[in-house]
């Protein structure tokens, strides 16, 4: 299988709660809450593209581009 | 087609608190809808009242907004008029099985091909955190402030009991799983149950000191087993995920298709 | 033989005209005194091709043929008083979510458990006000087969013309009489049909704009137009609102549309009017008893007339008030404790010249009932 290779971390930042749900359940640490409380990609470059934080927002807020 | 092609997103960011399970089941649910490859106008959405039931007017199929505790009365009324549709019927844990019993136990008897996907938070969210029949004994609400003395049930057991021929169970926190449990559900020919154990944060995992989504998820991962695992047989008190039951058995409307044929021979 | 010709009871002069007028999805509970249109119609509907579902209870019955409505297709329930109590939340939605549905209530004493097997016209002002908050509804009867037919057929037709669910008001010695009924040829009675949108696919469709005409043609689900329907306040699209205009809008049309068009829904009969003195207003079983006291007194050169009221609500108050101006007085003829005798004291100038002929005890009003309440109004004593 080819691995996915990420493009962007697509946040909607109107949409985010800041519940850290995507925070908590990254296995790579890649997300940070901001100052705001929305989700940003802190560290990209450690993302797998496993989509754990995709799938388990509950906003809708947060999508893995790949190439 | 993507999540986003299934949603009015006009109406987001969408009422649910920070952290609600119930975002997660309606994430889910698209995922599941979405690789299935079903088209928008064969799929009815039916729900009922509650945080649970504002689920369908998000989506974009045709949504049938109804009354506490009714949506299953309702969409037995449009499958058995339709039965090529696909519905989908939402509901809280009180709306299913306080007010909505009756219906839940009787289309379960049925087996009438829907899918009811049991949002359970063990909560009235919508009404400020009154305890529901799945609080369970001990728990604190604000209509049980020293304590519930109401025991629970398993919305499982009941299920299977009243003859749903499709039962599974996982949680807001299982979300693979909980997205190929729907899949499955939609699937079954008959009545299905998809048990989905989700988060209130801001009611009973505060009222009850759980903590927050994070940790009332990490909970979720923490008292479920996959079903058949050797630790359920070390510790029983664990909860199992998966399908608990599958059948076979005559579907209501084809039944009644099959009698209809009888009856226009004249026999 | 003349097969359209039937003796049947007035339970199954419903289940005609409902299967004329189209009704093709029914949902029912056994209640006494209606079940005999529910037994019928698990018989009829299947052998051509019709649905029939047999629900859990009350309620459910209610909210099946609501949710078969919005699939297209013309629908109908059928209870009794403890029943029609339970509908009334659901009939409440169907009023906010304007879905074309017939509710047939076959009336029993009451309150409660009341009295199963007997007469009684109790439930003329819970069909009114039963569902919570401002509305407006449609409530027909009828006092004899025949009518009991055309009423049904009626109720269809209005349900469709102004999406909204019409009661069918009947009474226990109706229903469990058998009489002559004769079934109309097909296209004797007009049917109001479905009225569905002419927007295209991909264009945006309003499901609850009216047009000019105020009708609000629907989409049936499963079609291709995807909506929202709600029992909360909504706009034009379906979608839950508290926009207060929009709200007021809203609630402004349901009662409107109703309200405004009810002499397009208002269904009377009359005898004996043009010189009559002393005018009988009743309907129902009641109003045969009436016409029987009426047709005797003429006899004796009394003048005396009768107002049949087949539609119940919207009142009718105008022609309540235009055809008594002349009376010197006025009985209202019903099996209640005087329903509609307030409504015809409000509507009239001389409040105190209306009169209640009554019966409450469960059984049918007699002319002889009526004959002793006229005495004492004439000052003849009984």
């Amino acid at each position: 299988m080819v691995k996915p290779i990420l493009k962007e971390h697509l946040i909607n930042r109107d949409w985010c709660k800041g519940c850290g749900i995507c925070v908590a359940f990254c296995p790579k640490n890649v997300l940070e809450l901001d100052k705001d409380e929305k989700v940003f990609a802190a560290r990209p470059e450690d993302c797998i593209c496993c989509k754990q934080c995709e799938l388990r927002c509950p906003d809708l807020a947060i999508e893995i581009l790949t190439e | 087609m993507a999540v986003k092609d299934y949603i009015r997103e006009r109406f987001f960011p969408h009422i649910w608190c920070q952290g609600c399970g119930h975002g997660i089941v309606m994430n889910a649910m698209l995922r599941a809808i979405d690789s299935l490859a079903m088209s928008k106008n064969e799929i009815v959405m039916v729900s009922g009242i509650g945080c649970s039931s504002r689920i369908s007017g998000y989506l974009d199929f045709h949504t049938l907004h109804t009354l506490h505790g009714r949506a299953l009365a309702f969409a037995t009324g449009v499958k058995m008029s339709l039965p090529a549709l696909n519905i989908i019927v939402p509901m809280g844990d009180g709306d299913a099985l306080a007010i909505g019993g009756n219906h839940f136990i009787h289309a379960a008897r049925r087996n009438i091909d829907l899918t009811a996907i049991v949002m359970n938070n063990r909560i009235y969210g919508m009404t400020g955190g009154q305890f529901s029949p799945l609080s369970g004994f001990g728990t604190k609400e604000t209509t049980a402030p020293y304590g519930n003395i109401d025991h629970t049930f398993d919305i499982s057991a009941l299920s299977i009991a009243a003859g749903a021929t499709f039962v599974a169970r996982t949680t807001a926190y299982h979300v693979q799983q909980l997205t190929e449990l729907i899949k499955s559900g939609i699937l079954h020919e008959g009545f299905s149950v998809i048990e989905v154990m989700s988060q209130c944060p801001t009611y009973f995992g505060r009222k009850n000191k759980l903590g927050g989504a994070v940790e009332m998820l990490r909970q979720f991962k923490e008292i479920t087993t996959p079903k058949g695992s050797k630790a359920k047989q070390a510790n029983p008190e664990l909860i199992e995920r998966g399908i608990l039951h599958q059948t076979e058995q005559p579907e209501y409307c084809n039944s009644y298709e099959q009698m209809t044929a009888l009856a226009q021979k004249g026999k | 033989m003349n097969t359209n010709v039937k003796f049947v009871q007035g339970n199954e002069a419903c289940v005609e005209g409902a299967l004329y007028a189209g009704l093709d999805f029914f949902a029912g509970y056994p209640i006494t005194p209606s079940t005999e249109i529910m037994e019928h119609l698990a018989l009829r509907l299947p052998r051509q091709g019709g649905k029939f579902i047999q629900m859990e209870d009350e309620i459910a019955s209610m909210c099946a043929i609501i949710g078969a409505s919005l699939t297209g297709r013309k629908v109908m329930t059928a209870t009794s008083g403890p029943g029609f109590s339970l509908k009334q939340e659901a009939l409440g939605f169907a009023i906010m979510a304007e879905i074309p549905c017939v509710v047939v209530n076959v009336q029993r004493g009451g309150p409660s458990t009341g009295n199963p097997t007997h007469v009684s016209q109790g439930d003329v002002n819970q069909s009114r006000w039963g569902a919570h908050g401002d509305h407006a509804i449609v409530t027909l009867t009828a006092s004899n087969h025949q009518d009991v037919f055309k009423m049904t057929v009626e109720a269809f037709n209005i349900a469709e013309t102004y999406r909204t669910p019409v009661i069918l008001l009947f009474d226990e010695v109706v229903g469990h009489l058998r009489e002559k009924l004769v079934i109309p040829g097909k296209g004797k009675i007009p049917l109001v049909k479905r009225l569905r949108t002419a927007v295209k696919e991909g264009t945006d469709y309003h499901p609850y704009l009216p047009r000019e005409d105020g009708r609000l043609p629907m989409s049936d689900f499963g079609s291709v137009h995807r909506y929202n329907v709600t029992g909360l306040f909504h706009d034009m699209w379906g979608f839950p609102t508290d926009d207060p205009q929009i709200v007021k809008g809203l609630q402004r049309h349901l009662v409107d549309k109703i309200e405004n068009n009810a002499n397009q829904v208002l269904n009377y009969k009359e005898f004996y009017l043009d010189d009559a003195e002393c005018i009988l207003i009743s309907y129902g079983a009641s109003a045969r008893s009436a016409l029987h006291v009426v047709k005797n007194r003429r006899l004796r050169g009394e003048k005396l007339g009768l107002i049949e009221l087949q539609t119940l609500w919207p009142f009718p108050n105008q022609l309540i008030r235009e055809k008594c101006e002349k009376a010197h007085y006025i009985l209202v003829v019903e099996m209640n404790m005087g329903q509609i005798l307030r409504e015809v004291k409000n509507a009239v100038h001389f409040p105190e010249k209306v009169f209640l002929a009554n019966r409450i005890d469960g059984s049918l009003i007699s002319d002889g009932d009526i004959r002793n309440i006229l005495r004492i109004v004439q000052g003849k004593g009984v």
